[in-house]
């Protein structure tokens, strides 16, 4: 397999060399940036095959770095905050990032976060069967099967395990699930998503108070996991 | 008895200074009529003296222009309509200008008085306060100096040895240094979590942002967070499926239950039983989270809340913030939490909150 290029944004040198050791050790190359400018000029010579930007970059706020990126940018963006704010994160992941870590992170958190962000950008879209664990997604006939018996999901649920099964790994905000599922007029009604993705976990959980497929990120929204 | 004075002074200090001449004016005008009334019966000497406990009363809570003015308009009146000849400013007998004198030097003196009592009553107060603060930064030094140097301590200490002796260390010595880093870190980032927490409360720029709860969802979600520690405690959750969705913040009160998971778990000893209950009393979120440990002296129980306030049996590891961010929080979403012990042995905080609610989890889905 062909090393992926990372490409990390962080103005702060003892993350830098962190990173960098992390990713180096397990094969990736590393590229490095310390301000906005020099990042950007960075993806404009070299596209990686994934970024990791810091949102309080000194010279430019990072959504604005992130909006910029996305104008041509298409490979994964994961991004780096220091603090845990909800708002901030929702809004970035809205901007198009992949994915987001707060600092402190663990290293196993990271390789786990990139590795499936890259896993996601070449994945074939038109695969019909996706077989996560003890579950099987079928696409083509639009039904799933759990432990071989299968299970019946009312058309919203479907939609919904469609499109968290789609996003595999990947964090989806409930803004992103309710307009998808529900359409833009349900936005805010989180409502709707509460009570589906209660009923989801309770068709396809092996115990539904301890999933271990529909992850739920505090505040932000749900994550598939295989 | 200082308790309800300054309770007083703080009541009467709020009043605004507008009012306050309002006031004055007001209370002089009343007397006056109200002596119109009586004035034959008692006799215009007699006036003096309500006029006088008016200004007595009125300097309890004004500030001293307010108090001029009384002054001079009760001076002013009293000599115009009471004093004959009736409805002129002139005096008609020399003991009625000594009188009018005297009585206008005793509500000047009366004025300036309160006014400078009020003054050191106030700098008393500031000394307090400044003296309280004094001692909350003590506090909050001692407490600080020692959480974040310990682990700081252990983290530069086994990284001095992993530079300096690197190859002369055994693997396992090397293994345990930076099994210490990292316990050191955990520790280090807990404490700056809750330091966190305690300045987002008081800085005051902290907003709270409610969105639909499916109040299982949170519980299993924050207990989710300390699957690897709860081999020694047995944990029960007691929600039904049919409790309705909660408007509130769900990052919020995720903190506020695992910092009092936590606080059961860290407090009580191995085996111990901790439930978690959920329900929907009289249209509020009701939530107990309660232990079968030893629970809380009873002097304790009022305190637990307190900034930095630690129980004193207590293991070392801890700021005593946790169950003030609780606090904080709860009573930023509006809420109360209460701290009772159980009958027959542990405690149980209580939460209460009053928020929106709805049942359309019970509809039927499709």
């Amino acid at each position: 397999m062909n090393k992926s290029t990372v490409l990390v944004i962080d103005d702060e040198a003892q993350i830098r060399k962190l990173l960098t050791i992390t990713l180096e050790a397990q094969e990736f190359y590393v590229h490095e940036a310390t301000t906005a400018k020099e990042g950007l000029a960075a993806v404009a010579n070299h596209p990686p095959d994934l970024i990791l930007l810091d949102i309080g970059l000194p010279d430019q706020n990072g959504h604005d770095v992130l909006k910029h990126l996305r104008e041509w940018y298409t490979n994964p963006v994961i991004i780096l905050s220091v603090q845990s704010n909800e708002e901030d994160i929702v809004r970035a992941l809205d901007n198009g990032a992949s994915d987001y870590l707060v600092k402190p992170f663990r290293t196993g958190e990271l390789m786990a976060r990139i590795r499936s962000a890259l896993r996601k950008s070449t994945v074939d879209e038109n695969h019909a069967l996706l077989t996560f664990g003890d579950l099987v997604l079928d696409f083509s006939s639009r039904t799933i099967k759990k432990n071989n018996e299968k299970i019946k999901l009312t058309a919203t649920e479907y939609t919904l395990l469609a499109l968290l099964a789609k996003n595999e790994s990947k964090v989806l905000t409930h803004h992103y699930l309710l307009t998808q599922v529900w359409g833009p007029t349900y936005r805010e009604e989180s409502q709707y998503l509460r009570v589906f993705i209660a009923q989801l976990r309770k068709k396809i959980e092996a115990d539904p108070n301890r999933p271990v497929h529909i992850i739920t990120e505090s505040g932000v929204g749900y994550r598939f996991i295989a | 008895m200082i308790h309800s004075k300054t309770a007083m002074n703080r009541l009467f200090k709020e009043v605004p200074i507008r009012q306050q001449y309002f006031i004055s004016l007001g209370a002089v005008l009343c007397v006056i009529l109200l002596s119109l009334l009586i004035h034959e019966v008692v006799g215009y000497r007699a006036i003096a003296f309500f006029l006088l406990v008016t200004i007595s009363l009125l300097s309890l809570f004004l500030d001293i222009l307010p108090l001029v003015l009384a002054a001079v308009l009760s001076a002013l009146l009293w000599n115009f309509i009471f004093i004959p000849p009736r409805f002129t400013f002139s005096i008609g007998t020399a003991e009625d200008q000594v009188l009018l004198l005297m009585y206008f030097i005793i509500v000047l003196i009366h004025a300036v008085l309160t006014a400078k009592i009020r003054q050191a009553q106030q700098e008393v107060r500031k000394r307090e306060e400044r003296s309280r603060d004094i001692k909350f930064y003590n506090t909050l030094l001692n407490s600080l100096s020692h959480e974040l140097r310990t682990p700081i301590t252990t983290i530069m200490g086994a990284t001095d040895n992993l530079l300096a002796l690197g190859n002369n260390l055994s693997e396992t010595n090397k293994y345990e240094l930076l099994n210490e880093i990292n316990i050191a870190s955990i520790r280090l980032n807990r404490q700056v979590e809750n330091l966190l927490g305690v300045s987002r409360l008081e800085s005051g720029a902290f907003k709270i942002r409610k969105d639909w709860v499916d109040v299982r969802e949170l519980i299993y979600t924050t207990l989710g967070q300390f699957e690897p520690m709860f081999s020694n405690h047995s944990v029960t959750v007691s929600a039904s499926e049919s409790l309705p969705f909660f408007k509130l913040d769900f990052a919020l009160m995720e903190q506020v239950l695992f910092n009092l998971i936590n606080n059961a778990i860290q407090h009580t000893s191995e085996g111990t039983s901790i439930l978690i209950t959920a329900d929907c009393v009289d249209e509020k979120l009701m939530i107990a989270i309660s232990d079968t440990g030893k629970g809380f002296s009873e002097k304790e129980i009022d305190r637990v809340f307190d900034k930095f306030y630690r129980a004193h049996a207590s293991r070392p590891g801890g700021t005593g913030l946790g169950l003030s961010i609780v606090r904080g929080f709860i009573e930023a979403h509006g809420g109360t939490i209460t701290l009772r012990n159980l009958p027959l042995s542990g405690a149980e905080f209580t939460i209460i909150l009053p928020t929106e609610l709805t049942y359309l989890n019970n509809l039927k889905h499709e």
